[in-house]
């Protein structure tokens, strides 16, 4: 009995201390210090994160973490990425593990504000879907009355579904794995009709099946599910470059740099693109980084569009359209407040 | 002869006396152990303040907003139920896992222990294989490929095997028809118990009896006969109050009657399979302990190959079986938790899963998970202690 009063003893003062410890430091002063950004990261999902065959990380959140590495550190290669499921992956940023979370979470109001996190730059608008198999012919949700429904648990998914149903006054039953492989095998096994998971997810998954034909994704779209990242409440420096960096790479597109022209551009006249690049005023010291900061994340990682078009767009085998995710000039709902 | 204390040495400073010395230890331990956990709880939730962590135990009332599909209790989010109802839900599934695993791997554990002590060759080498294969790869694995086994060959829900046109075997689990009890059932659920009553007093008589005049009645045979009979003669009278609601076809699912949920199969297989394998080690050993000696005697006093097992070998191997196997049941149920990776809504899945993440508050989750497995455990320990203090050899 002694030896587990201690053990528990040992065990909460290790994580009052930690907890303690986190918001001691900056974390931008950390990353510079050890050269490096901490993302937390998922296990894999085609066009967001995963590791390509030669196991460098790819994807439009890990470009995200990369863009940030290249503002701080100029070099988009200094970032060390963590794995983590949807359950974990609070803990994770709470506990200090982590110094960004850009894992295809959606941000709401609950996490916002009871988590002890703030979300910045949302990189992805999405929405949920489900996914069937052709052979049911099914043309609507409203049709999945009985259905026995794979989801993965810890996400917003699993508590939106629960709401679609009980909306739509229809029964399901509801299996819950903790990563989205297993959910996948079972609903590839047959276990339930349909998988649900962020529309993005499942234009990624179908792409892992061994026939992604058989599948098809229902039209409805049941959520709102603005997938940004996120840092720890209370550290307003660190917050600011995370949510700049976004901000920075949709104004860079819209203003027109891209990675190939941002040498051109340095020699422009406009007074707006003179500011983004640093030609102009000391932004890039409001936010404890060089001025030129803009410059690295675009020559490194690319703008918006590009990175959206090379991860998940037209250059990518997930063919998304760009839709919501078009800048605001363009019918979609990304806009970056102006630079100034 | 007179010591040290009985001459009285007051001139010894307590100060020197190990044993004041030894109370004097524990309390200062006792106070820096309650000391570090005060100011640990304390400096927690100060920083889980600081950070904007929302903690304290508020979350249990609230409404969960997610569903679980296997529950023992009412449960679901039109209902409106909350994260204490979770949390219990999760709890009664690990504790109905562990439960009939702990029967069925106990069965399964002695079959084979003592198998492998069979005389037959291929018994005692098959028993061999089993215990080394299943003792030498990973349960997470065995999980794994239990729920692919049970999963893969069965057909979908439009194509179910079905047995008496009554119960049906699909992808999805096991659907029965689900009784539905009428006005008099009641009877057959007292003549239950009348049976069960009365086969305790017999077994009690019939041991005095044999204690006092060594006569042996066969008072377990009797009390069975009337465990079966009783509450189906009760049953007949009132004449078969019981009606069942069959499942019926619908698009996706059968509907209505009661489900056994693939999940739950491939958990229950994978620990008792692997836990059997432990218990069967722990019953050869036990077994192996009783010198030859003791069933030589036996039979020349002229018992039975049976009685000679029943009488001598086990109760003496038991003394050696029970620890180990009061440690392979708080692994079993510990191992429960591995449920997580096929989805089967155990505590840990539902609760430090979908609670933790959906409430955000670690802290007070996991401490609580921590509390009930260690209370699973010593509940465990406790009436495993007591079987064995009644099992354990009386010192004359
Ligand atoms: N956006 C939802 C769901 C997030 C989620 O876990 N999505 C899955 C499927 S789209 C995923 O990204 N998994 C990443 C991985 O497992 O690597 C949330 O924040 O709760």
């Amino acid at each position: 009995m002694k030896s587990i009063l201690k053990a528990a003893a040992f065990g909460i003062a290790a994580l009052g201390l930690t907890v303690g410890a986190a918001s001691a430091q900056g974390v931008l002063q950390k990353v510079k210090e050890r050269g490096q950004v901490i993302c937390g990261t998922g296990l894999g999902i085609a066009g967001f994160g995963m590791p390509d065959e030669k196991g460098v990380w790819k994807g439009i959140d890990i470009d995200y973490c990369r863009a940030i590495a290249a503002a701080i550190l100029n070099d988009p290669m200094k970032v060390k990425t963590v794995s983590l499921t949807a359950k974990d992956r609070f803990t994770a940023l709470q506990s200090g593990e982590i110094d960004v979370l850009i894992r295809t979470t959606t941000w709401t109001m609950s996490r916002d504000t009871s988590l002890g996190l703030n979300f910045a730059g949302i990189n992805y608008y999405d929405g949920q879907g489900f996914m069937v198999r052709k052979s049911m012919n099914i043309k609507s949700a409203l049709e999945l009355n009985g259905a026995s429904v794979c989801t993965q648990q810890g996400t917003t998914t699993e508590l939106n579904l629960a709401d679609y149903f009980r909306a739509n006054k229809m029964k399901y039953e509801v299996v819950a794995f903790v990563t989205n492989d297993e959910t996948i095998k079972a609903y590839e096994a047959g276990r339930c009709d349909v998988f649900t998971t962020d529309a993005s997810g499942l234009f990624a998954e179908r792409l892992k099946f061994a026939k992604p034909d058989d599948h098809m994704i229902l039209p409805e779209i049941i959520s709102k599910e603005p997938l940004a990242a996120s840092v720890r409440h209370g550290d307003d420096q660190w917050f600011d470059l995370v949510k700049w960096v976004h901000y920075a790479m949709l104004n860079a597109e819209e203003l027109g740099v891209t990675q190939a022209n941002v040498d051109q551009m340095l020699k422009s006249d406009n007074p707006e693109i003179k500011r983004l690049l640093g030609t102009e005023g000391k932004f890039g010291e409001m936010i404890g980084v060089s001025n030129d900061w803009v410059v690295r994340i675009v020559k490194n990682v690319g703008n918006y569009g590009e990175v959206f078009e090379r991860n998940v767009g037209m250059g990518s085998p997930l063919k998304i359209e760009r839709g919501k995710n078009n800048l605001w000039t363009k019918g979609g709902l990304q806009y970056a407040p102006p630079i100034r | 002869m007179t010591t040290e204390a009985d001459r009285g040495a007051p001139r010894v400073s307590p100060l020197y006396d190990p044993k004041v010395r030894g109370i004097a230890y524990q309390v200062v331990l006792a106070l820096v152990i309650v000391f570090v956990v005060y100011e640990a709880a304390t400096n927690a939730i100060e920083n889980l303040r600081a950070a904007k962590i929302a903690s304290g135990f508020g979350f249990w009332t609230v409404e969960a907003g997610f569903d679980i599909n296997q529950k023992l209790i009412p449960f679901s989010s039109t209902g409106g139920s909350t994260y204490g109802d979770a949390f219990l839900v999760g709890l009664l599934n690990t504790l109905i896992v562990a439960a009939f695993g702990i029967v069925l791997a106990t069965i399964l554990g002695f079959v084979i222990g003592i198998a492998r002590l069979s005389k037959n060759w291929i018994i005692a080498k098959l028993s061999m294989v089993y215990v080394e294969v299943i003792r030498n790869t990973p349960l997470l694995l065995q999980l794994l490929f239990w729920y692919n086994a049970v999963l893969k060959p069965l057909p979908d829900p439009r194509n179910s095997v079905s047995l008496f046109g009554a119960i049906f075997l699909n992808n999805r689990g096991v659907v029965m028809p689900t009784p539905i009890a009428g006005p008099n059932f009641d009877w057959t659920w007292i003549a239950t118990l009348v049976a069960i009553v009365v086969w305790i007093v017999l077994s009690y008589v019939a041991r005095k009896q044999q204690a006092a005049t060594g006569k042996r009645f066969p008072a377990n045979l009797i009390g069975f006969a009337l465990f079966i009979f009783l509450p189906l003669i009760a049953f007949w009278a009132a004449g078969g109050p019981l009606t069942f609601e069959y499942p019926k076809q619908s698009r996706f699912n059968l509907t209505g009657g009661m489900q056994i949920y693939p999940e739950f199969v491939a958990l229950l297989l994978g620990l008792t399979i692997y836990t059997a394998a432990f218990i069967a080690e722990n019953v050869r050993a036990g077994i192996l302990a009783v010198s030859k000696g003791q069933s030589e005697a036996a039979h020349a006093l002229g018992l039975s190959n049976g009685q000679t097992l029943r009488l001598i070998v086990v109760p003496q191997a038991m003394r050696v079986i029970i620890p180990p196997l009061t440690s392979q049941y708080l692994n079993l149920t510990k191992n429960s938790s591995l449920a997580v990776a096929i989805g089967y809504p155990d505590l840990v899945q539902v609760f430090t899963g979908t609670v933790l993440n959906q409430t955000g508050q670690a802290v007070e989750v996991i401490a609580i998970t921590m509390l009930v497995y260690l209370t699973i455990s010593l509940t465990t320990s406790f009436f495993m202690n007591i079987y064995n203090s009644r099992m354990a050899l009386v010192e004359r």
